[in-house]
């Protein structure tokens, strides 16, 4: 793509941007906070990484069942260990982000919006806790032990997808 | 090497890593880490049916589900190329545990013996499978994040919020895991 058309791509999106970024940021942690419009295949890049980071999972074996039940019940340190070393890692990385003003490879300044408290965190929080028990994995998990040949998983998902679709229905009628 | 790949990797290798994925997807293009929001993508794509929650430009956010793609992948060559031979790991308190609801089959990451295709529509396997996960895609986006949104992307950004949905989630768990999993097993 040429150095103009994303430039007027860039314009577009702060014009349309902030109320479907505001849209996009409900209710979410993950959000894409770039004002940049790419073609598709700029995705790929995080495709890879994902892949990388299926790895990782199956290897620390963070989607074990047996992992999730040992922490629950404080019988092993291994998740505290990989927990906890990953948030010191990011939290080093993201003050080193801000402190050296690091920019995105495509030369945008970085955004890191603060989340609001609200009591969602509490409730939904609770809920998902019940259920990571049940199923032995968080979302990410889910996708992994799929790809490990566990096809049973993906009723799993599908089930993940629907909770997520009734939340979506009743959100206005929930306490937040 | 391979012999190093294949074995399960300690947690201070896999740890540190996984905390190095919020500082590359920013870089890579101002992305924040998080994965519970690929099912909120899904829903929005697929069937938004007019609801407000899934009316939004779902294709900025393609890269997350590009992502979960990714993980898949990354489970599949994991799970075919760099399996280890030895039963996983287990501390031998659970073990005794598990030994009484039956479940002595340590050789796969998920209790082959309660999750199949078989006991799917069981009791047992509907809760642990369809309820649970269930729970894992209504409590998340109530939340507002899963574990690599709150606990890790979140705590990374040093978010009030996300520590509390963290301490929530490990309240639901241990409540979860010690005092109601245990009947559910016995069924």
């Amino acid at each position: 793509m040429s150095e103009s058309k994303e430039a007027i791509q860039q314009i577009k999106a702060q014009e349309t941007g902030g109320a479907d970024r505001q849209s996009r940021a409900t209710d979410a942690m993950c959000v894409n906070e770039s004002q940049l419009d790419h073609r598709w295949y700029h995705n790929l890049k995080y495709l890879v990484t994902g892949a990388l980071f299926g790895i990782l999972f199956v290897k620390a074996e963070v989607i074990s069942w047996f992992r999730i039940q040992e922490m629950f019940r404080f019988q092993s340190f291994h998740m505290y260990g990989i927990i906890g070393s990953a948030v010191i890692v990011g939290i080093i990385s993201v003050a080193m982000i801000k402190r050296f003003n690091i920019k995105t490879i495509y030369g945008e300044p970085i955004v890191l919006a603060p989340k609001k408290f609200n009591k969602g965190q509490i409730y939904g929080g609770l809920i998902f806790g019940l259920g990571w028990a049940l199923t032995g994995a968080c979302p990410g998990p889910l996708f992994a032990q799929i790809g490990t040949g566990a096809t049973v998983i993906a009723v799993t998902l599908l089930s993940a997808i629907a909770g997520t679709w009734v939340y979506g229905f009743f959100r206005e009628r929930l306490p937040h | 090497m391979l012999d190093l790949l294949t074995k399960p990797w300690p947690w201070y290798i896999a740890g540190p890593l996984i905390g190095l994925t919020v500082p590359a997807l920013l870089i890579m293009g101002n992305k924040s880490f998080g994965i519970s929001s690929s099912l909120r993508h899904v829903c929005a794509a697929c069937l938004p049916s007019g609801i407000p929650f899934f009316q939004y430009n779902w294709k900025k956010e393609a890269w997350n589900l590009f992502f979960v793609f990714g993980i898949f992948i990354g489970g599949l060559i994991a799970g075919h190329y760099l399996i280890s031979p030895d039963p996983i790991e287990i501390s031998p308190v659970l073990a005794a545990e598990l030994a009484g609801y039956g479940i002595t089959d340590f050789s796969n990451l998920v209790p082959v013996e309660i999750a199949n295709w078989d006991t799917l529509f069981t009791l047992k396997g509907f809760i642990l499978m369809i309820a649970g996960g269930f729970l894992v895609g209504f409590g998340t986006r109530y939340a507002g994040g899963c574990t690599s949104g709150h606990a890790i992307m979140g705590l990374s950004n040093l978010q009030v919020p996300s520590l509390i949905a963290t301490i929530c989630f490990m309240i639901g768990g241990i409540v979860m895991a010690n005092f109601i999993l245990p009947h559910i097993l016995s069924l």
